[in-house]
């Protein structure tokens, strides 16, 4: 006798798959580079490197400026028109790691210019080069100071994965209207979804606030 | 040893040195006196890069210098026979005591770690910090933090210190720390540039006296005579004031 799983769980399970092959590597790999950019855009901009710093306030003028939504449109539906074909989940993670990495950039620039402008003339009166303090010095402070918004910036992106069904990645929100389709439960099968959110950006919030505390030992204040 | 002159620096339309000279001896522990606004700190600054001066040349151990066009190379391999002492510690908040002291030494100077933790342990102990180790800055009370900047600037073996008014900001009970701490640097015959409003270490301790007033050297003597014999009315009215509040 084989045991038929009742529906109700057959499909939350279905969803939730997609959730873990789908969303989860989504987010993680587009986070990652999000945050390559992020520190990137930030730095030329703390630095003031002329031409880059321009570059920079450019592309977050733009990226904040317009709707994800009309991003992930024009990068698969409006560069194939000029020859550019994009497969949907490369440009998925393109458009989502460019979009983040935007506003994490603003925060990390934000955090940078909160590091105490003392630590970067101590650096220099040990005989430590610029890129060396900031590499070893400012960056690690402003990330810290920067972890919470950056905390913010990863739960927004993993609900804005769910976009990336509009450009036909087969991630979950997909798949749930796979399965309204057949079944006509929408209230049920969105409910689902919600909670898989629900439980993905709780994960998240539990793991960032281990990080803070993690690499932020120096912050904690004790009395000796 | 070292020897500044004519440094010139504006900020905006605000003249700040107008054209100082200082020569440093070996060994010497020279106190820059002088009242709020005077330059001492911006002199200290500019000598040591962290202002560009409009003007002024330097001489340092025998090579001179265009404070206002040095080259960048130029100033990092003076920086690294200098050390700075600040106001406000500016300890790197991310790294502990140790951490600190180390830093420079395997950052900048590419000695091997094991080395560095050698040496950056005996400058903790020298300034009494042998069991603060592994503390961060904001663990510390301001004596304790302005002590491990002292090991910090200690641990790279510098020709000279400067010590931009390193008691300032701390707490009354906490100065004698650190003070006690300079005496002996002093004793033991290192060579100190310090702006201090403390003329008690610059009686006691210091060998000269440099006053300055309105961003120029106003008198400039060995400490007894400044103290006992000011020249200048002004330099009298400022000990009579000084004076006054300790009473």
């Amino acid at each position: 006798m084989s045991v038929a799983l009742p529906q109700w769980l057959d499909s939350f399970l279905s969803i939730f798959v997609k959730g873990v092959t789908m969303t989860v590597p989504l987010t993680i790999i587009t986070f990652a580079l999000a945050m390559i950019i992020a520190v990137i855009t930030a730095l030329v901009q703390f630095a003031n490197i002329r031409g880059l710093k321009q570059i920079a306030r450019f592309y977050i003028w733009f990226i904040r400026g317009t709707p994800l939504l009309v991003q992930l449109y024009l990068v698969f539906y409006g560069l194939p028109s000029v020859g550019v074909l994009i497969d949907a989940f490369p440009a998925a993670v393109f458009v989502l790691s460019i979009n983040t990495g935007a506003y994490a950039a603003e925060t990390i620039r934000a955090a940078l210019e909160a590091v105490p402008a003392g630590q970067l003339e101590a650096g220099y009166c040990v005989g430590m080069s610029y890129l060396q303090i900031i590499r070893r010095i400012v960056l690690p402070q402003a990330m810290r100071t920067a972890l919470p918004s950056l905390g913010n910036n990863l739960i927004s992106l993993v609900k804005d994965t769910s976009l990336a069904s509009t450009i036909t990645v087969a991630e979950m929100l997909m798949e749930a209207k796979r399965i309204i389709a057949v079944q006509y439960n929408a209230l049920e099968i969105y409910l689902y979804v919600a909670i898989i959110y629900l439980a993905f950006s709780t994960v998240l919030t539990k793991v960032q606030r281990f990080g803070e505390k993690k690499f932020g030992a120096y912050q904690k204040r004790e009395n000796t | 040893m070292i020897s500044v002159k004519n440094i010139h620096k504006s900020f905006g339309s605000l003249e700040v040195l107008k054209g100082v000279d200082i020569e440093v001896e070996k060994g010497e522990v020279i106190a820059i006196l002088g009242p709020s606004g005077s330059g001492k700190t911006t002199l200290l600054r500019c000598i040591n890069f962290l202002e560009t001066a409009d003007e002024g040349t330097m001489e340092f151990d025998g090579e001179s210098f265009d404070l206002a066009h040095i080259s960048r190379k130029d100033i990092a391999r003076l920086r690294k026979k200098t050390a700075f002492v600040f106001q406000n510690y500016n300890l790197f908040l991310n790294k502990t005591a140790l951490q600190n002291v180390t830093e420079g030494l395997i950052v900048a100077r590419k000695m091997p770690k094991a080395e560095a933790v050698k040496i950056g342990k005996r400058a903790l102990d020298r300034v009494g910090l042998s069991d603060r180790y592994d503390h961060y800055p904001n663990q510390l009370s301001g004596g304790q933090q302005q002590r491990v900047a002292i090991a910090r600037a200690l641990a790279t073996n510098p020709e000279i210190i400067y010590f931009d008014e390193p008691t300032s900001a701390l707490d009354p009970e906490l100065i004698g720390e650190v003070l006690a701490v300079m005496k002996q640097l002093a004793e033991d015959g290192m060579t100190m540039l310090v702006v201090t409003h403390e003329t008690n270490f610059a009686r006691n301790v210091s060998s000269r006296v440099i006053f300055m007033d309105e961003g120029k050297v106003l008198e400039t003597g060995p400490s007894k005579a400044f103290f006992e014999s000011p020249r200048e009315e002004r330099v009298r009215a400022f000990l009579r004031m000084i004076d006054r509040k300790e009473e």
